[in-house]
């Protein structure tokens, strides 16, 4: 592979910057959510993203507002990068009337189509058609969008994924599927689930090809996503990108994680993708103390800000939990 | 006797079935050191090994469909699938395949396996991971669904459901987890399609099942105290149903509340009703009333629960409206 030119597709500094902020955000924004959720505030089943934060935000640094993004159980870090309102998220988290579903989706099952984010799922593999769906509705409606549709590495073990990937390749469609491979869907480790060693290499086989990138390396992840949007949106149909991370922190909050080491832990925290991207732009001369603490006391403003704004906004209305089964529109 | 847990049970069972028949295998995701998500594989891949705790990668369709096949050769899978909603995913296997190898054995041939579903509301659990989907299941020739509601009723029912030459889904309702009570120290095996009146009463029928039946006790014990006699009846078995005790009850009292978790429309209860209407029309004294889910997806909001998840109010309501 020749060397990758870090100025290739040329962020600006403060683009730079703002992926920095970015990332730093959604381990704020999540860990409060973590906090929150052993005291008991937020209910239900919580799964964070903390550690694959340079995905996600690489990922949505790459799209056009009118992309639409597709995710998974693990949405926040999607949610968050493009675009949510943190106070409306974390509303929804609470299950509060404010929350940007109403208090009726929650953790798993976000969406908001005002920032091109379809669906979260609850069922693993469950978004990869409803991505292929949608890049089709690109082709159908003669539309300018691309999607970019995350799933697990467990889900690429699932049916859907198989189908969706020969569907997407059949038709050239303009989808970018992209595999946050954290090594282990809940307790089992990828390499006992499955004989390739990427889920990268599943994709010739439909025709697909694919690329595998240091998924903690939020510059390495814009500049491919970058290049394999601007191909979708090109006509040059759908591709897959193996992003390889981990999530330091439990499948749910909650787990106990005995199915891995300390030690294994400690050999990603060290690759932590926020502490790296922060000594690139110390490099650079663009982040200094001062700027960090800035930011830092942004960021923990935002983040306070949707904590106390979830926590005041009233509960639903019980009787809201019978209304929008069924739509009103059509003939 | 010796008081365990609703998911201790579970273990106890599976475990006293694995020792006594070697074809009985364990097959799921997570069910290694993990312990399953249901948290009901605790220990048993730490004694039978991983020939017969076969952990699977997260395809249910794939290892749904392999357990049918290796039932037809004789292996006795136990498959946990989690999440009943996760089921779904394997429907196709479930429905086209293992309810009828049997019939298109011709009687010489069945799949006999387990297929554990992890069912129904827990708070915020949200609406892809709440759903109480056993009418689905129940609609299928071929199919035994069961559904137990104590401890004792699980350890019992699952045994037989093990050693039943039909596949069987087994419904354990996430509300009936925590539920503590007597379990028999011997090897008690409760066949499947009998009912049990969980309490005897002369003026109402609650027929209730899953997380409901524990719900209608509370409530019964309650309107004791009131002078009304209320009769719970618990069918266990959803399919085959055991029509004879629901209808004894019925005759009894005259007067019948349907109670189920999931939503009402097309659910198990209305097979109840039909029956009831069919078999017990000239003792009935009051029309038939239903207690279920809303028709709603389940919404996250703790504060909607109450709403969409049927509780003792709203048996107790629907006992009022029969009594007249
Ligand atoms: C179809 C399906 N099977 C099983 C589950 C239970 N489950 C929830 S998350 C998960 C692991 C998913 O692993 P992966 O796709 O790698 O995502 P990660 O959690 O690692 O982000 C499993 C098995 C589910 N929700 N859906
Ligand atoms: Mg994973």
């Amino acid at each position: 592979m020749p060397a990758r030119k870090r100025t290739s597709l040329a962020l600006s500094n403060k683009q730079l910057l703002r992926l920095y902020e970015d990332m730093s955000m959604l381990r704020a924004f999540d860990e409060k959510v973590s906090e929150r959720c052993i005291r008991g505030e937020i209910p239900g089943l919580i799964h964070l993203g903390v550690g694959e934060e340079a995905v996600a935000v690489g990922v949505n640094a790459a799209l056009q507002p009118q992309d639409k993004m597709v995710s998974t159980h693990r949405a926040h870090s999607h949610f968050l990068a493009r675009g949510a309102d943190p106070k409306a998220f974390m509303a929804e988290l609470y299950g509060k009337a404010t929350g940007c579903c109403g208090g009726k989706a929650g953790s798993m099952h976000l969406a908001d189509p005002e920032i091109g984010f379809l669906a979260a799922n609850g069922v693993v593999g469950g978004g990869l058609p409803l991505a292929v769906g949608a890049a089709l509705g690109q082709r159908i409606l003669k539309g300018d969008w691309v999607t970019l549709c995350f799933f697990g590495d467990g889900a690429n073990n699932n049916g859907a994924f198989h189908e969706s990937l020969n569907l997407a390749a059949v038709w050239e469609l303009p989808v970018v599927f992209l595999c946050e491979n954290n090594g282990y869907g809940i307790s089992q480790s990828i390499h006992k689930q499955q004989r390739v060693a990427n889920v990268a290499d599943r994709a010739p086989a439909y025709g697909i090809p694919a690329e595998i990138i240091d998924g903690n390396d939020v510059l390495e992840v814009y500049e491919t996503v970058r290049r394999a949007v601007d191909k979708a949106r090109s006509g040059g149909g759908p591709i897959l990108i193996e992003a390889k991370t981990y999530r330091t922190t439990g499948h749910y909050v909650g787990d106990s994680e005995s199915y891995r080491s300390k030690g294994e832990v400690a050999k990603w925290q060290a690759k932590d993708p926020i502490v790296r991207f922060e000594k690139v732009l110390r490099r650079k001369k663009l982040l200094s103390t001062a700027l960090k603490v800035e930011i830092e006391a942004r960021i923990t403003a935002l983040v306070e800000e949707a904590t106390d704004f979830a926590m005041q906004s009233p509960a639903p209305d019980p009787a809201a939990a019978l209304t929008h089964v069924y739509c009103e529109g059509g003939a | 006797m010796h008081e365990i847990s609703y998911q201790q049970a579970i273990i106890e069972a599976m475990v006293e079935e694995m020792r006594r028949d070697e074809a009985v295998v364990l097959m799921g995701e997570d069910v290694g050191t993990f312990g399953g998500l249901t948290g009901t594989t605790v220990g048993i891949i730490e004694e039978f090994g991983d020939t017969r705790v076969l952990e699977m990668p997260i395809s249910e369709c794939g290892f749904v469909g392999a357990s049918v096949g290796a039932a037809l050769k004789g292996v006795r899978p136990i498959v946990e699938l989690g999440l009943a909603d996760v089921s779904l995913v394997a429907m196709d296997q479930l429905v086209n395949s293992a309810a009828k190898m049997n019939y298109f054995h011709d009687g010489v041939a069945s799949a006999s396996a387990v297929y554990r579903l992890w069912s129904g509301f827990r708070p915020s659990g949200g609406a892809q991971m709440s759903q109480s989907n056993e009418a689905m299941f129940a609609h299928v020739p071929g199919l035994k669904v069961v559904m137990p509601s104590t401890p004792r009723d699980v350890k019992g029912l699952l045994k037989a459901a093990i050693r039943d030459d039909n596949p069987v889904i087994f419904f354990e309702p996430k509300g009936c987890y925590a539920l503590l009570g007597e379990v028999p120290e011997d090897d008690e095996v409760i066949p499947l399609g009998q009912a049990q009146v969980k309490c005897s009463g002369a003026d109402v029928s609650v027929i209730a099942t899953g997380v409901m039946v524990g719900k209608a006790l509370t409530v019964a014990k309650k309107l004791a105290a009131e002078g009304i006699e209320v009769e719970v009846v618990d069918p266990r078995t959803l399919r085959p149903l055991d029509t004879e005790t629901l209808v004894a009850s019925a005759c009894k009292t005259g007067r019948v509340v349907l109670a189920q978790e999931a939503s009402q429309f097309c659910g198990y209860c209305a097979e109840i009703a039909a029956l009831l209407a069919d078999q017990a029309f000239d003792s009935l004294k009051a029309p038939i009333k239903r207690v279920g889910g809303a028709e709603t997806p389940v919404p996250l909001s703790p504060r909607m629960e109450p709403l969409v998840v049927p509780g003792e109010a709203a048996i107790e309501a629907a006992i009022h409206s029969v009594l007249g």
